[in-house]
């Protein structure tokens, strides 16, 4: 063992990363803004390669995409699409927050806003007929929050009672939601793979805006959820218990408790996006019909740093790129898919900017500097 | 028909088994990759364009390709595709230490949309009736069969009778096995995913070994949608029809509980289960659909039965989804 | 001595931040077949010091030699070769491992070959006497087990010096022998073994030299054969300081908490309280002194109900309603409820007693957030506390909604105190209040400590510097290997006296094995 003597001298890195303190929150929130501009760039150059509209022209389209022609005195309708898939996007990303803010990470909301919109569907259908529409709306209401909960409610007793991983747990529970669907959709479609939609039990449209109703929901949510996490004891809870399970125990929180309370609230409000989209939209249902948004909407969480007004922003965000970016897709004769990576884009520019805020990089001039 | 059975479930099972070993070698290395489903859509449309083009510059006439290049160019396009996205997850992931789970899915939103994309543009370009492109010229070259399978009856059939991308899972499966157990860079590689600080005091460097499984792992997930594509589906690509055979993949980790030679095995029950429907007589369609959610019942329970049993090799690595930071002590 | 030099230290001084100097012109020699142990209490420099040779520290000032050369040691890897290696308190294995494959990770010798590597280990076992189960994972070892294969671990990379970080403290008497016997193997084998420790009986029993230091200093190098515990106490604790700390009678004392007989075990079986009794009286502050680890987080943690005991009550004096309540087996929130006021202020502070992302008010809510009616927080109270704590405790922070992370050792010490007496508790228990703190800011949480013990509360207050301890508590309990070893009146005991009950038990133990 002679030779592992000699000294072998310490090579230094030229770049050496340590952790920050605390950025002002105006720095942090110009490289998160910088990071979408960025990406957004990015999105309009790759545009501009792909379909040889010039760059400019790219930002025109995805904006007449996604708002029509609301600025030339156009109709609102394409505003509409617009606010009204943002407002299911954000039912989602409000759904998972509570799960997120206590460190449990629900990947299941997909599956939890099916089996909603499963009870929904079942009863417009059976109910549909046999009850008077305000009470069939609260049975749909209260059935479709249960059954979205009772999906969310499983892995997190698991995960209570025996650490359960709920990452793989609850992903695992939307598939088995989606067969459940199409179990049901097979049956009730009488052997097609589409139900038509079904009239009882549909949301009222207030005025002529058939999807005012659902962004006027989503909207109470939003608030809801804000001073449900910020103001009520049950939230401070939460925050205890992800924040430090130790401390929560030390003032007496029980952790299993608020696991499993969370856990049917984030389900619940998954049924509530299921039923929205159900009851206040489709009137039908199909193993699409949250279209993988329950995954997009774990993102849109994660980036709005759990805040649901900064969530608003994110989930429009994202809509608008989906939109627009499709509409580019459609004009310039791309594939629709050009969304989906415009959309996979943006959000890896932002979650990867967090680096820069949480981290600096310092390069080395110097070998004074010795780890320590 | 049970052997038409079992060499069904055989080829359902394979781009499960490149998907989960795949998986495994990630997670090894503490990297919970939640964009599989991705990787392999794009190891998929990666291979299906280096076969478009090849075969394009053949004139599409099957005497003027080499079998070899045939075979090679798809190959050889689809881990390049691949490990560049197993390139992005690490980079994000262990250089920038982002959220493993939100990267991960943002990685499946974004390689499924490029699978579709270029998969739609290609089949634009074709200008096809069907919403598919078939290259089915290379696909003859992918599922050439062993010459004396057929020779030995349902033996040869079961065992001899599948593409030879078949038999590379197999193996990668087993030297998987291999590697991770038997070999210093296994034990090394262990060591990352269990415990990143120890590993890193003993002199392994983590982050390289973090980056290269990543980027392994990936080759070998793409290399699933590479087989779909190519002996599943008789070279025919069309959009989403892949499916959610990525997640059933991650599932079959936890199945396999992280021991890639269990995968092979789980793999082709995985394929058994999603196919039994066809061949027990008398199921309806209806309950034919409830039949395919076994593969995710089954792994739920071996999920909460390892769990509630609490046998730690049976665990996920230790500190799978965690971001290692040394200053952090 | 004619022995060659092993490893030399010349002049080192490392220092944390601007305030905390952690070692300060420490020479030090450790020589070729011995053992020189490094005594000291707790903080008095003695890891610091030898993380500084392990490579996890680098030196301010002053040179380290190996063998005569001049040594730079950045990183373990660094140290390992210059034969150097370290078996810390926490054990650096993978869990799901052998022992074997933990043994060689990482170390590049050939082919990988776990059957020739053991054959190698095999050989190092039997050259030192270790006996153990390479095939057996870590996670079913006991810590003695583990600590076996971290000192293989040192051993299979070739090092030819060797340093134990308390490598007792977690041992029983008899593995404390087993691990002694292969020390001295080793040391007949020519390597130079430093040992740290507290533990005056293991000093004389072990080393050849002792190094003794105070406050991050050598205050003297001695011959082992040439001293003997008392006086190698008087140099570890050093002459007592004056603290000026105000120290009024004790009025109105009543028995307010009674512990008879309880003891509890770790996950792992091993004993951390063994029949544990003693009285915490209203009026006067209970000290209580003893090496870390010795079972006092337990003891505090059992009677804030998040211990599980295996046997003995906690009783309860109410003095409202003069009823007694039995507090075992009684969670946080039942304690309360059955209104007890108690206030317990953790060792760890941010990861215990406070949440470090939150703010000033959140912090204060922790305790009392679920009174009054409804659903939702009132914060205006608790704004007020904070605003309060912040004025009269002089705490410096930019506002009370700044995260209580952001704030400086003693500031976030002074939000945790402050919130807890708040309560106005009627038994006050506050661990290592001042670890970390520096003047100013512990003669306020020493202050108000005896403001609250003049209000009537029982306070116990579990420290480390005896001098705090001999000036501010009115009775002292020592606690050693989780028995109480010894109650002495704080205003006649001397600190020798302290320092020689916290090592009794362990002496005592040893008897009972002779027997």
């Amino acid at each position: 063992m002679t030779d592992t003597k000699k000294a072998k001298h310490h090579r230094e890195p030229w770049v050496h990363i340590v952790k920050r303190d605390d950025l002002p929150w105006w720095k942090a929130w110009l490289i998160r803004i910088s990071a979408i501009v960025i990406a957004i760039l990015l999105v309009g150059v790759i545009s501009t390669l792909l379909t040889k509209v010039s760059f400019l022209e790219v930002y025109e389209v995805m904006i007449k995409g996604v708002f029509g022609r609301l600025f030339e005195g156009g109709s609102t309708t394409m505003l509409w699409k617009f606010l009204q898939e943002t407002a299911i996007l954000l039912c989602l990303a409000l759904a998972v927050t509570p799960a997120f803010k206590m460190r449990f990470w629900n990947c299941g909301a997909e599956g939890q806003a099916l089996m909603g919109g499963l009870a929904s569907m079942i009863c417009m259908i059976e109910l549909g007929d046999k009850l008077p529409y305000p009470v069939l709306l609260g049975v749909i209401f209260l059935t479709s929050m249960l059954a979205g909960a009772l999906w969310g409610v499983i892995p997190a007793i698991f995960k209570a009672q025996y650490n359960t991983n709920e990452t793989l747990f609850t992903l695992m529970m939307n598939y088995v939601a989606t067969q459940i669907i199409k179990y049901y959709v097979y049956i009730e479609g009488g052997g097609s793979n589409t139900i038509q939609p079904v009239a009882a039990g549909n949301l009222p449209i207030i005025g002529d805006n058939r999807y005012l109703l659902n962004v006027i929901i989503v909207a109470v949510l939003t608030v809801g959820l804000f001073i449900y996490q910020k103001y009520s004891k049950q939230g401070y809870e939460i925050s205890v218990v992800g924040e430090s399970q130790n401390t929560a125990k030390y003032v007496g929180i029980n952790v299993k408790k608020v696991i499993i309370r969370t856990m049917i609230i984030s389900g619940a409000i998954c049924g509530i996006a299921g039923m929205l989209l159900v009851a206040g939209t489709d009137h039908s249902i199909n193993t699409n019909t949250v279209g993988g948004q329950g995954f997009t909407a774990i993102m849109v969480s994660w980036l709005g740093q759990f805040n649901p007004f900064i969530m608003v922003l994110m989930s429009g965000l994202v809509v608008f790129l989906r939109m627009g970016a499709g509409k580019v897709a459609d004009t310039c004769a791309l594939n629709a898919s050009f969304a989906d990576i415009a959309v996979g884009i943006v959000i890896l520019f932002v979650v990867g900017c967090e680096f820069f805020i949480r981290y600096s990089v310092k390069f080395k001039h110097s070998n004074k500097e010795v780890k320590a | 028909m049970i052997i038409t059975f079992i060499c069904r479930a055989i080829l359902l099972g394979v781009p499960l088994l490149f998907g989960s070993v795949g998986e495994i070698i990630t997670e090894k290395s503490g990297h919970l990759n939640l964009g599989i489903p991705g990787v392999m859509y794009v190891g998929a449309i990666s291979g299906v364009i280096g076969s478009f083009m090849y075969e394009n510059a053949c004139g599409n006439d099957i005497a003027a390709m080499n079998p070899f290049l045939s075979v090679c160019i798809p190959l050889l396009c689809s881990i390049i595709g691949s490990v560049l996205m197993g390139l992005i997850y690490s980079f994000f992931t262990v250089t920038l230490r982002a959220n493993q789970n939100v990267t991960g899915l943002a990685l499946t939103t974004f390689g499924i949309g490029l699978g579709n994309f270029f998969g739609g543009s290609l089949i634009k370009l074709v200008d096809s009736d069907m919403p598919s492109i078939a290259l089915t010229k290379t696909s003859n070259f992918f599922t050439t069969k062993l010459p004396f399978a057929d020779d030995l009856g349902a033996v040869g059939e079961i065992l001899f009778s599948h593409d030879f991308l078949t038999y590379v899972a197999i193996a990668i499966a087993i030297i998987a096995t291999f590697v991770l157990k038997r070999t210093r860079v296994g034990l090394n590689l262990r060591a990352v995913g269990e415990n990143p600080a120890t590993a890193d005091a003993a002199g392994i460097n983590v982050t390289r070994y973090k980056y290269v499984a990543t980027m392994i792992g990936s080759a070998v997930a793409g290399l699933g949608g590479l087989q779909y594509v190519f002996a599943y589906a008789n070279g025919v690509w069309s959009n989403n029809a892949f499916g959610d055979r990525g997640w059933m993949a991650i599932a079959l980790v936890i199945f396999a509980l992280w021991n890639p030679s269990l995968a092979i095995a789980g793999s082709f029950l995985f394929g058994a289960l999603c196919n039994a429907n066809n061949y027990i007589q008398g199921l309806g369609t209806e309950t034919q659909e409830l039949f395919k959610m076994l593969p995710y019942v089954v792994t739920i329970i071996v999920l909460v039965f390892t769990s509630m049993r609490k046998k730690r090799e049976h665990q996920p690595p230790e500190s799978l989804g965690l971001s290692y930071f040394r200053e952090e002590r | 001595m004619g022995k060659p030099v092993a490893i030399e230290l010349k002049n080192i001084t490392k220092t944390f931040g601007q305030k905390v100097i952690a070692n300060k012109d420490v020479n030090l020699i450790a020589y070729k077949g011995e053992i020189l142990s490094i005594l000291g209490e707790n903080g008095s420099g003695k890891t610091t010091l030898m993380n500084m040779i392990s490579g996890i520290y680098f030196p301010d000032e002053g040179q380290i030699f190996v063998e005569g050369q001049e040594a730079v040691i950045a990183s373990p890897k660094d140290a390992f070769g210059y034969g150097i290696g370290m078996i810390h308190q926490h054990f650096k294995l993978v869990n799901v491992f052998t022992a074997a494959e933990n043994i060689v990770l990482g170390v590049n010798d050939g082919r990988y070959n776990l059957k020739k590597s053991k054959a190698k280990i095999k050989e190092i076992c039997d050259k030192y006497g270790f006996n153990i189960d390479l095939d057996k994972k870590i996670y079913t070892m006991s810590v003695s087990e583990k600590q076996t294969v971290e000192i293989i671990k040192v051993l299979y990379r070739g090092a030819d010096i060797l340093i134990l970080d308390e490598p007792t403290a977690v041992l029983t008497p008899q593995e404390t022998d087993k691990l002694f016997d292969i020390l001295r193997n080793m040391r007949e084998d020519g390597k130079s073994i430093i040992i740290i420790t507290h533990k005056l009986n293991e000093v004389m029993e072990i080393s050849d030299r002792v190094a003794v230091l105070r406050k991050g200093e050598n205050v003297g190098v001695v011959n082992t054969c040439e001293v003997n515990p008392s006086k190698l106490t008087e140099l570890m604790v050093g002459d007592k300081v004056e603290l000026n700390i105000n120290r009024t009678e004790p009025k109105n004392v009543a028995d307010r908490l009674v512990v008879n007989g309880i003891t509890c075990y770790s996950r792992d079986g091993v004993k951390l309280l063994d029949n544990v009794s003693f009285t915490a009286k209203a009026g006067e502050i209970l000290g209580i002194a003893g090496i870390a680890g010795s079972g006092q987080r337990e003891l505090l943690e059992s009677v804030a109900g998040l211990q599980k005991l295996q046997s003995g009550e906690i009783l309860y004096h109410n003095p409202k309603t003069g009823s007694i309540e039995n507090l075992r087996d009684k969670t946080p929130m039942q304690i309360r409820n059955l209104g007890v006021r108690l206030s317990f202020v953790p060792e760890d502070r941010l990861g215990m007693g406070l949440v470090g992302n939150m703010d000033i008010v959140d912090n204060m809510m922790l305790r009392s957030y679920r009174k009054g009616k409804g659903m939702f927080l009132r914060r205006q109270k608790p704004k007020n506390l904070a605003n309060d704590i912040v004025d009269r405790l002089q705490v410096v922070t930019p506002s009370v909604s700044t995260p209580v992370r952001r704030l400086s050792g003693g500031n976030v010490q002074k939000v945790l105190v402050g919130r807890e007496i708040a309560s106005s508790p009627k038994v006050l228990m506050v661990a290592y209040p001042v670890r970390g703190l520096d003047i100013n800011s512990s003669y306020t949480i020493f202050n108000l400590l005896n403001e609250q013990k003049e209000k009537g509360a029982a306070v116990i207050f579990v420290g480390e510097d005896l001098d705090a301890l001999l000036e501010l508590s009115d009775r002292i309990m020592v606690i050693g290997s989780g028995r109480i070893t010894g109650t002495v009146d704080a205003r006649t005991a001397t600190k020798e006296e302290i320092g020689l009950l916290m090592t009794k038990s362990e002496r005592e133990r040893e008897g009972d094995n002779n027997d």
